[in-house]
């Protein structure tokens, strides 16, 4: 009997600590059935169904999908969604790492500066900036008043269809401090003595940048490429406020998150709603894994 | 998937340190010139958040025309702001910050606990339930949006404050699982193997050893969900359409869909007070934040 007790009171408290674990994460197991899992299913079928909310889903197999080949704003969503990841992402992690290069290595006023550039990107997401965002931008906002000074007559940029979007652009550039913050931190990790030794080298300071810190930097660079194109394909509020909800002018800052917007919650045609959030969702898996599939050409993991 | 990924250091000391003092005076007129630069774009990047305060305490008729500085202080873009819509402002603002305490109650409490089980119990499936959670990261909102509204408004929920607290007492807010996770590994395993020679279960283990060890993790937490609840439009957009519920954002986008021509100065004033919770955050929390984004890689 006693040979037989010691692996069953392992046995025994392996159940006590499982049915612990599930008590623990009970709250967390019912929201994931409940507020995750179903409705990521139940989303998939509407896909397929045309829905009101008022009547019960009618299956239409992939009438959805050919019915965003056709469709116009689809294409427009798509690309308005793709001009803004494509221009704004690079430009603003570029920014990013050029204030982060110039910050670098224990400067006076670091942490002034540090927060300085941060605060944009704390308030960035807001409504508040959107509308700021508005008088700046708008017929007789401050930019135009800045440009007449200087003899330039502005134009009214967010009734431009040529240039609303730039708009967003320049207001996601403007947000570049936290990814900013994470480039400092990543450059804090590149070793002093490796300088160190290329200055004893003879290398220049460029060749110290294109050598050392291009390549140790690559992780952290990959890193906020990610976060950041993920975060872009989702933006909504700028151009909700900014255009109204419309996406106007000529649905120039239609974003595809404001276009699923648009038909699930203004139209209330639930069915292609969710066939476009699928579509979002498979194509950003897609571009994330493809990103993951590029970085063995380009990150350099040290070990 | 990132805690690991840059950990934050000493401060390094500056280069300057051990030069040599022949090159000083060049080296300080480079650093004057950098200082220079550096303040002069600090200002350009800050200058619309300065004319928004300017402006919300200008008179209206002056605000694109007069100068940055007014002649005279006012408050009556803020009186005419704060009663523009059916409720006084203070309603919104009450509102919101009913939504974002409870939001970082929900998340404090029920991510806390999934981390704990996650991270020190052991029991079959533990690895693929932490694989759900880290996918459960990366599914956007937009996914789940649609079939989330169907549920809350047969249940009568709509414009109730429940479809935006309630997810957070079920952690649907699976990145701070995967945080706190992260964190209580790094917790010695002797403090909890102490607690159990004291006769302590996981429930005391985890409350009076674990949870206060956790500190950092929870304030993280904190200024996180304050930031993104605070700041958050689409889902009280959609769940929220009567006034006597609306959030700080919705108040002010709906004050933007009325806006007439000569409302620019009372929606930078509502605009500006919508944001002083955020910056009295930031000031006070400063250093966490710092500290929260560069272990996290988090977007405020």
């Amino acid at each position: 009997m006693a040979t037989a007790t010691a692996p069953n009171r392992r046995k025994s408290r392996l159940n006590r600590q499982g049915r612990a674990a599930h008590v623990f994460m009970l709250p967390w197991l019912v929201g994931l059935i409940g507020i995750t899992a179903l409705p990521t299913l139940a989303s998939l079928y509407l896909a397929f169904t045309d829905y009101n909310i008022l009547s019960t889903p009618e299956f239409i197999g992939i009438a959805n999908f050919e019915r965003m080949l056709a469709d116009d704003r689809f294409w427009q969503s798509v690309r308005v969604t793709l001009t803004y990841v494509l221009v704004s992402v690079p430009l603003q992690l570029a920014f990013a790492l050029l204030l982060a290069l110039i910050l670098d290595r224990g400067m006076r006023g670091l942490t002034f500066y540090r927060s300085a550039f941060y605060l944009p990107s704390l308030l960035g997401s807001s409504v508040a900036v959107a509308v700021l965002w508005r008088e700046l931008f708008g017929h007789a906002g401050l930019i135009n008043q800045a440009l007449a000074l200087v003899g330039i007559e502005g134009s009214s940029w967010l009734q431009n269809p040529q240039t609303a979007l730039g708009t967003l652009v320049i207001l996601n550039v403007w947000t570049f401090g936290s990814p900013m913050v994470i480039f400092l931190a990543g450059l804090r990790q590149i070793p002093e003595e490796l300088y160190e030794s290329a200055r004893v080298d003879g290398a220049s300071v460029l060749r110290q940048f294109g050598s050392i810190t291009v390549p140790l930097l690559t992780p952290i660079i990959f890193f906020n490429l990610i976060l950041q194109t993920i975060g872009a394909f989702q933006a909504f509020t700028q151009a909700h406020v900014v255009s109204g909800g419309s996406g106007g002018p000529v649905d120039s800052t239609l974003f595809y998150t404001l276009y699923i917007y648009q038909q699930g919650f203004t139209a209330f045609d639930m069915g292609y709603a969710s066939a476009l959030a699928w579509v979002l969702l498979v194509f950003i898996g897609a571009m994330t894994a493809l990103h993951f599939l590029l970085s063995k050409y380009w990150v350099f993991y040290g070990d | 998937m990132t805690t690991h990924l840059v950990a934050p250091t000493a401060p390094t000391t500056g280069p300057a340190a051990g030069a040599p003092p022949r090159r000083r005076p060049r080296r300080r007129a480079r650093s004057v010139a950098r200082h220079a630069g550096l303040l002069v774009f600090v200002a350009f990047m800050l200058y619309p958040l300065v004319w928004m305060v300017t402006s919300a305490f200008t008179p209206e008729s002056e605000i694109l025309t007069g100068p940055l500085i007014p002649e005279e202080l006012t408050l009556e873009n803020f009186v005419a702001g704060w009663n523009s819509l059916t409720r006084p402002f203070w309603v919104f603002y009450g509102n919101s910050f009913v939504v974002t305490i409870s939001s970082i109650v929900g998340n404090l409490f029920s991510c806390s606990l999934t981390a704990y089980a996650l991270a020190r119990l052991t029991f079959k499936a533990r690895n693929a339930y932490f694989g759900i959670v880290l996918v459960s990261v990366m599914l956007p909102m937009h996914v789940l949006v649609i079939p989330q509204y169907i549920i809350f408004s047969q249940f009568d929920l709509v414009n109730t404050f429940v479809p935006l607290v309630l997810p957070k007492f079920l952690a649907t807010d699976a990145f701070f699982i995967f945080l706190m996770v992260q964190f209580i590994r790094g917790i010695p395993r002797e403090l909890d193997q102490a607690a159990a020679i004291d006769g302590a279960g996981p429930f005391r283990t985890f409350w009076y050893v674990i949870f206060p060890l956790m500190r950092p993790a929870l304030v993280t937490t904190t200024i996180f969900t304050f930031i993104w609840t605070w700041n958050d439009f689409f889902t009280p957009l959609i769940y929220l359409t009567d006034q006597s519920v609306f959030t700080v954002p919705v108040a002010l986008s709906s004050m933007v869909d009325a806006e007439s021509n000569s409302g620019i100065g009372m929606l930078l004033a509502m605009s500006v007070l919508s944001l002083i919770p955020i910056m009295a955050f930031f000031a006070f929390a400063q250093k966490y934040l710092i500290r929260g984004i560069t272990t996290t890689g988090l977007k405020g």
